[in-house]
C-alpha cells in the first residue's frame, strides 16, 4: 500500500492539475454518473415492461395515453425535460410542506426523474417492437396449449422479446449513459461536472475534458462488451449453425 | 392565448437558430459521413484506420463533453496557434471563434460518425451487379458515384438519416448550454427570470416536437421516392 501511494505521489509530482485533490473530484464524479445512470435504467426497464404490454393493447384508453408518453419524451429534447423537472418541481402547489421536499430539494432526484422517464419511453418502444415481432406459431403453438393471457405472456413473449430486444437496448444504456453528462448543467458534480470545474478552476480544456472523456470511453466499451457477451450467451440459439 | 410577457420575439429567433444550426450540421455530418464511409471502404490502410479512430472515438464520448472540449479547447487552441504567429513572424492575427460557427462545426463532426456508420452500411447493400453493370457501360468513378451508388444507396441509408436527423435535432439543445443563444436558452433564461418555468419551457418542447413531426413526415415522402421500383414490399423499414 505504502509503495502504490508512494508510486501514485511519483506520477502525480510535478503536474499541476492532476493532484490528488482534482482526481478526486473526478471520482465522485465517476460515482454520481454511475449511480444516475444505473438508477434510472433499472426504474424504467421496471417500467418500460408494462408500458410496452400496454401499448400493444387493443384498448384506446390505454394504448393511447402511452403512445402519446413515448411521442413527446422521445420527440423532445432531454435538457428540456430536465429543465421543466428541475424548474417545475417547486411550483407544484404545497410541495414544500410535504416530506417530497427533502428529497427533491436536491438536484439529484429532479435529474434522476427526468433520466427515469426519458429512458423508460425510449425503452418501452424497444420493448413494443420486439413484443411485435414474436412469431407467429409460438403465438398458436401457446394457444393451442390452452395458455391463458397472462401465462402467454410470461412464459412465451417476453422472454423471446427481451432476448431480441437485447442489441437495441444496449444501444440505449450508451445512450443513457452519454446523455447523463447533461446533469452537470443543473449543478450535478457528475464526470463531467467534475471536468467542468477543474476546466473553470484551472483553464485547462485540454486536460480537463479530454481526461473525462477517456473515462467516459473506458464506461462506454464495457457497457458494449458486457452486451456482447450477454448477446453471444442469451442468443445463442439464432446463429447460424456450423 | 399564453401570456409569454415580451419573450416572444426572442423565442421565435431562437428557434430559427436551432433550425438553422441543426440543418448547416446536417449537412456538414452527411458530407464528413460520406467521406468517412468511403474511407472505411477504401483500400488505403491509413484511411481506412482513421475514419475507424473517428468514428470510434466520437461515438465512445458524450457529444456534451465532446462540444465542450471543441467550444473551450478550440479558441485556445487558436489563440495558441495566433500567438505563435506573432512571436515568430511578427503577424498580429486575432480569430475569435464565432458561436454559432463552432456550434454548426460541433455538431457536424459529432454526426459525422454516426453518419458514417449508416452511408457505410448503405453502400454495402447495394448490389454488386449494379456496380458491375455502371462499370461495363465504361462509366468512370464519379459518374458511376452520382448515377448508381448514390442513387441506390440512398434507398437503404434513409431509415438510419431520418434516425439520425432526429437525435440531432435535439442535440442542437445542448449549444444551450455553451452560450448559443437558441430557444431553449431563451426560454431558460425567461423561466429564471420570471418565475413561471411552464409557460416558456412547454412550447420550446412543442416546438420541437413540431419540427420532428414534420420531418417525420416529410422522410416518409422522401422514402417512396427513392423505393420507386422497388414494389415496397422489402422496405417497411
Amino acid at each position: 500500500m505504502q509503495q502504490l501511494n508512494a508510486w501514485f505521489t511519483d506520477l502525480l509530482a510535478g503536474n499541476e492539475i492532476f493532484t490528488a485533490n482534482t482526481l478526486g473530484y473526478y471520482a465522485e464524479g465517476l460515482a454520481t454518473t454511475v449511480q444516475l445512470v444505473f438508477l434510472s435504467l433499472i426504474i424504467g426497464l421496471v417500467m418500460a415492461v408494462p408500458l410496452a404490454i400496454g401499448r400493444g393493447s387493443k384498448r384506446p384508453w390505454i394504448k393511447w395515453p402511452i403512445f402519446f408518453y413515448t411521442y413527446v419524451f422521445r420527440g423532445t429534447p432531454l435538457l428540456i425535460q430536465l429543465y421543466i423537472i428541475y424548474y417545475g418541481v417547486v411550483f407544484v402547489e404545497g410541495i414544500q410542506d410535504t416530506w417530497l421536499w427533502l428529497i427533491l430539494e436536491e438536484p439529484f432526484y429532479p435529474a434522476l426523474i427526468a433520466f427515469t422517464l426519458n429512458t423508460a419511453a425510449y425503452t418501452t418502444e424497444i420493448f413494443r417492437g420486439a413484443i411485435k415481432a414474436t412469431g407467429k406459431g409460438e403465438i398458436e403453438a401457446a394457444r393451442a396449449y390452452g395458455m391463458s393471457r397472462a401465462k402467454m405472456m410470461r412464459r412465451i413473449i417476453l422472454p423471446s422479446a427481451f432476448r431480441r430486444a437485447l442489441p437495441a437496448y444496449g444501444n440505449e444504456v450508451i445512450f443513457m449513459l452519454h446523455a447523463s453528462a447533461i446533469a452537470s448543467v443543473v449543478t450535478i458534480m457528475d464526470l463531467t461536472g467534475a471536468a467542468r470545474f477543474v476546466y473553470a478552476r484551472f483553464y485547462a480544456p485540454f486536460d480537463a475534458f479530454l481526461f473525462v472523456a477517456a473515462i467516459y470511453l473506458c464506461l462506454t466499451f464495457s457497457i458494449l462488451y458486457l452486451f456482447r457477451y450477454l448477446e453471444k450467451r442469451l442468443l445463442a440459439h439464432l446463429k447460424p449453425q456450423s | 392565448m399564453i401570456d409569454l410577457q415580451g419573450y416572444g420575439p426572442r423565442l421565435l429567433e431562437g428557434a430559427l437558430i436551432t433550425i438553422e444550426l441543426a440543418v448547416l450540421s446536417l449537412l456538414l455530418s452527411v458530407v464528413l459521413g460520406l467521406l468517412t464511409a468511403t474511407a472505411k471502404m477504401s483500400r488505403n490502410w491509413l484511411a481506412h484506420r482513421i475514419a475507424t479512430l473517428y468514428t470510434t472515438l466520437i461515438r465512445g464520448v458524450p457529444d456534451l463533453v465532446l462540444m465542450m472540449l471543441l467550444f473551450f479547447g478550440g479558441q485556445i487552441g487558436i489563440n495558441m496557434v495566433t500567438d505563435w504567429l506573432y512571436y515568430q513572424f511578427d503577424m498580429d492575427i486575432f480569430i475569435n471563434i464565432d458561436e454559432f460557427i463552432a456550434g454548426v462545426v460541433t455538431i457536424g463532426l459529432i454526426f459525422g460518425a454516426y453518419m458514417g456508420e449508416t452511408f457505410r452500411g448503405a453502400f454495402m447493400a447495394v448490389e454488386g451487379g449494379q456496380i458491375e453493370a455502371a462499370r461495363a457501360y465504361g462509366m468512370s468513378e464519379s459518374l458511376m458515384f452520382r448515377r448508381v451508388r448514390f442513387p441506390q444507396m440512398m434507398r437503404h441509408a434513409l431509415p438510419g438519416l431520418s434516425n439520425n436527423w432526429m437525435v440531432l435535432l435535439k442535440t442542437t439543445a445542448l449549444v444551450s448550454v455553451i452560450g448559443l443563444t437558441d430557444m431553449v436558452r431563451v426560454a431558460e433564461e425567461a423561466a429564471k427570470a420570471t418565475h413561471e418555468p411552464f409557460t416558456f419551457l412547454i412550447p420550446v418542447a412543442v416546438i420541437y416536437l413540431l419540427i420532428a413531426s414534420l420531418s417525420e413526415w416529410f422522410f416518409a415522402h422522401l422514402q417512396k421516392r427513392y423505393d420507386v421500383g422497388f414494389g415496397g414490399e422489402e422496405c417497411n423499414n
